[in-house]
C-alpha cells in the first residue's frame, strides 16, 4: 500500500502520468517473470514480438 | 530527551552511515571499512549498529531516518533517457530494469525491512533529493551563517550540478544543470579513456595530469578539440555535451570508444597498461577544462548569491586541483568543501537536511566547521589492541608517555623508517588524515618510490600528500589559510624548489618523478603543488604533538601521510585490519594507540600472499 501512495504522490506531484502504464507493464511483466521462474513468459514474448 | 535523526546512503555506491543528536554530529562511517568491500553499496548495517552505538542509543530511540536520495525521480530519469534515446540503450534497459522492478521501485519498504530485521521497528523514512543531500552536506557543518552552494557530480536523479543559496538554516537552489550533462560524468568519461576505473580511478587521473606537458601544442589542441565537440560551455558555466561521444546515457561503458579514437588520434589506454605521454597529456587537457567550468560556475554561483563565501561538496569538489585554483582566484574569501564530498557524505548531508529544513532546527555556527575533523569513526581502546596483539602472537613495545611514543616515532621516521599510525577515532571520508594513515619522512628522496611500490602497491606515478602543523604551512606552502581536509593544493614556496635540469620535460614519466625537485621531494609533485592537510593542535593534538616533536629534530614540520591500505582495500577500520596490513606490506613500524610494534620483532605471517589477493586492484 505505501508503494501504491507513493507512486500516485509521486506521479500526481511530477504531472508525470505517462508513466503509469510503463510501471504498470513493468511491475506485471516483472511479476510474471518471477512467478514463472523466467520458463513460462517465452510464449507471451513470441506473442507479442 | 533528545532528538536524533540517521542519515544513511546505500544501494548505488559508498554506502554510510551518519547520526546527528540534538544537532550534533555524533558519528559517521562507510559500511565498506566494516565490510572490508571497497566501495561497498549494500545497505549499511555495520555502519548504522556503530553509529548507534557510538551515541548509546538503539533503532527505536532514532526519530527520523534520512535516504539521501529520491528513487522515484531517478527512475523517472532513466525512463525519459532510455525513452529520449531509444532504440539505443535497450541492452542498458533490460540490464537496469529487472533491480528497480524488483528491489529499487519498493525503497521505502526495503528500508523498512532492513530496520525491522535490524530491531523489529521502523522509524520515518524521508528522501531528501541527491544534491540538496550533498548541498546540505557542505553548508550545516561549514563554519559559514551565509554561503553560495555549489554541488557537483556524476548524477543524483536529475541533477549534475546545483548552485544554490544557504542562510541561516535554510538552502535554496538557484539554478541546475541535469543530466545528461555532467561534469563528473565527462572527467569520468576521461578516466575510463585513459584506462583507469570508473568511480574510484578519477583521483589517479587528477594526479596523472601535471605530467602532460602544458606548453605542448597537442595539449592546446586537444582543450580546443573538448570545448569545439564534446561540449558546449556557455559564459554561466553551464554546458551541454555532444551525446555523439558518449555512452553512459543508454550504454555499459562511458564513452564511444571509436568516436574518442578519431576525435583525439590515441587509442584507449587498456587498465594496467604503461602510460604514455599522451594519456598524461589528455588527462591535462580534462582538468583544465574542468577547472574552467568550476571557475565559471562558482563565478556564476558568486553573481547570484552575491554571497563573500562559498561551500562546496560532489565528487568533483574532491578534485583539490580546481579547488585550490578557486581560492587562488580570489572569487570568494574563503572556501569550505565538504570532506565527505562523494556520495558517502550523503548520509551526513540527508541526516543534515532532515535535521535543518524538515525539523526546522536552527543551524548554529561557532566560527568552526562542526566536523570535529572528521573523526567521527570507530575507537578503540589499549584492550583492543591487547588482545589483537594475543590472538596473532605479536610483539609490540608499550610507551607509557606519549611524549616519549611521539620522540621514537619521530626519530624513526627521520631514519627513512615507513610507519603506519593508528589512533583514536576512524576518518569519514575517502580521505586519511592521520587516525589511519602510513607516514613517511617528506625529505627522503626515495619515500615516494618506497611508498608507492613497496607498501601500497600502487601506480608509481600517484604522488602523495604531506601533513603540515599549521603553524608551518606558509614555511612551506604559496597557501595563507588551513587545509584540514587536504582539499586544497597549493605551490610548494620557490624557495623550496630546485632547479629542473634542461630539457626536464621530455624525459621519461619516471625519470622526471625521480628526480627531486624540492627539499620536500616525496611530497612535491611534477608541477612544484601539494595536496596539503594542516594539521591543528586543537582538533588533532596526538598527531600534531608527533609532528611537532619531528619538526624539533629535524627542523621540518611535514610529514608524508598516506592512507593506512593498500591499493584496493579500504582504509583501515580495526586494530586487526591495521596489523594485518602491517604485516602483508614492508611498512617498517606501526603504532596502535601506545603500542609500538616493530616488523622485525614480530612472527612470521602466513597470510600475506592470500591478503594481497584479497582486494581487487582500483
Amino acid at each position: 500500500m505505501d508503494f501504491l501512495k507513493d507512486i500516485w504522490g509521486f506521479l500526481n506531484t511530477r504531472k508525470k502520468f505517462w508513466m503509469l502504464p510503463i510501471i504498470f507493464f513493468l511491475l506485471v511483466f516483472g511479476a510474471l517473470v518471477v512467478l514463472t521462474g523466467g520458463t513460462a513468459i517465452a510464449p507471451f514474448i513470441y506473442a507479442i514480438f | 530527551m533528545s532528538e536524533s535523526i540517521l542519515g544513511i546512503s546505500a544501494f548505488y555506491h559508498d554506502s554510510a552511515a551518519a547520526l546527528i543528536v540534538d544537532g550534533e554530529i555524533v558519528a559517521a562511517a562507510h559500511e565498506e571499512r566494516f565490510s572490508r568491500k571497497k566501495h561497498d553499496s549494500s545497505f549499511p548495517r555495520q555502519a548504522i549498529a556503530y553509529v548507534l552505538e557510538e551515541a548509546g542509543l538503539q533503532l527505536a530511540d532514532i526519530g527520523v531516518v534520512a535516504f539521501y536520495d529520491k528513487p522515484y525521480l531517478k527512475f523517472e530519469r532513466l525512463l525519459e533517457t532510455y525513452h529520449s534515446f531509444a532504440p539505443r540503450g535497450l541492452r542498458s534497459f533490460l540490464s537496469a530494469m529487472p533491480v528497480w522492478i524488483k528491489e529499487k521501485l519498493f525503497m521505502r519498504q526495503m528500508l523498512k525491512d532492513e530496520f525491522k530485521q535490524l530491531c523489529g521497528c521502523c522509524p520515518k523514512v524521508i528522501f531528501p533529493e541527491h544534491h540538496l543531500s550533498h548541498g546540505a552536506s557542505a553548508f550545516y557543518p561549514s563554519p559559514f551563517t551565509e554561503a553560495a552552494i555549489l554541488t557537483l557530480d556524476g548524477v543524483g536523479e536529475w541533477s549534475t550540478s546545483t548552485i544554490g543559496r544557504g542562510r541561516e538554516n535554510s538552502i535554496e537552489v538557484l539554478r541546475e544543470l541535469d543530466f545528461p550533462h555532467s561534469l563528473g560524468l565527462l572527467y569520468s568519461a576521461f578516466t575510463h579513456y585513459c584506462g583507469f576505473k570508473v568511480n574510484s580511478g578519477e583521483y589517479k587521473l587528477m594526479g596523472l595530469a601535471p605530467y602532460g606537458d602544458k606548453n605542448s601544442v597537442q595539449v592546446k589542441e586537444w582543450i580546443e578539440l573538448i570545448f569545439s565537440d564534446l561540449i558546449d560551455l556557455r559564459e554561466d558555466g553551464s554546458f551541454l555535451l555532444n551525446m555523439d561521444y558518449f555512452e553512459f546515457a543508454t550504454g555499459l561503458t562511458m564513452c564511444v570508444d571509436n568516436a574518442w579514437h578519431k576525435l583525439f588520434g590515441v587509442p584507449r589506454r587498456k587498465a594496467e597498461d604503461s602510460l604514455g605521454q599522451d594519456h598524461m597529456n589528455l588527462a591535462l587537457a580534462i582538468q583544465e577544462v574542468t577547472e574552467e567550468i568550476v571557475l565559471r560556475l562558482a563565478r556564476t554561483a558568486r553573481d547570484l548569491t552575491q554571497c563573500d563565501n562559498l561551500v562546496m561538496a560532489g565528487g568533483v569538489a574532491l578534485n583539490c586541483v580546481a579547488n585550490g585554483k578557486l581560492l587562488r582566484s580570489g572569487l570568494f574569501q574563503d572556501i569550505w568543501v565538504q570532506p565527505a564530498s562523494g556520495d558517502a557524505g550523503g548520509a551526513l548531508g540527508a541526516a543534515l537536511a532532515g535535521w535543518h529544513i524538515y525539523l526546522d532546527n536552527p543551524k548554529e555556527c561557532s566560527g568552526q566547521d562542526a566536523m570535529k575533523g572528521a573523526l567521527l569513526g570507530p575507537e578503540y581502546d589499549s584492550r583492543d589492541i591487547l588482545k589483537l596483539a594475543r590472538r596473532y602472537q605479536a610483539s609490540s613495545l608499550k610507551f607509557s608517555d606519549f611524549n616519549e611514543l611521539c620522540g621514537k616515532v619521530a626519530s624513526l621516521l627521520a631514519e627513512g623508517q615507513v610507519v603506519g599510525w593508528f589512533q583514536g577515532r576512524m576518518e569519514y571520508g575517502p580521505r586519511a588524515l592521520g587516525n589511519r594513515s602510513i607516514l613517511g619522512d617528506a625529505r627522503h628522496p626515495e619515500m615516494q618510490k618506497k611508498l608507492n611500490l613497496k607498501i601500497k602497491y600502487r601506480e608509481g606515478f600517484r604522488p602523495f600528500a604531506p601533513s603540515v602543523i599549521e603553524e608551518c604551512i606558509s614555511e612551506f606552502f604559496e597557501l595563507d589559510r588551513p587545509s584540514p581536509y587536504m582539499l586544497l593544493v597549493a605551490p610548494v614556496r620557490e624557495e623550496r624548489r630546485n632547479t629542473l635540469p634542461e630539457g626536464y620535460h621530455s624525459l621519461p614519466l619516471y625519470e622526471r618523478l625521480y628526480h627531486p625537485r624540492s627539499d620536500v621531494p616525496a611530497i612535491t609533485h611534477i608541477d612544484y603543488s601539494a595536496r596539503i592537510q594542516s594539521v591543528s593542535r586543537n582538533v588533532h593534538p596526538k598527531y600534531w604533538q608527533l609532528i611537532d616533536t619531528f619538526r624539533q629534530q629535524t627542523g621540518y614540520g611535514l610529514i608524508v601521510n598516506t592512507s593506512f591500505n593498500v591499493r584496493g582495500e579500504p582504509i583501515v577500520c580495526t586494530p586487526e585490519d591495521a596489523y594485518r596490513c602491517f604485516m602483508a606490506t614492508e611498512m617498517d613500524y606501526l603504532v596502535m594507540g601506545d603500542f609500538l610494534f616493530s616488523k622485525t620483532e614480530q612472527p612470521l605471517y602466513a597470510d600475506r600472499d592470500y591478503w594481497q589477493q584479497t582486494y581487487e586492484l582500483d
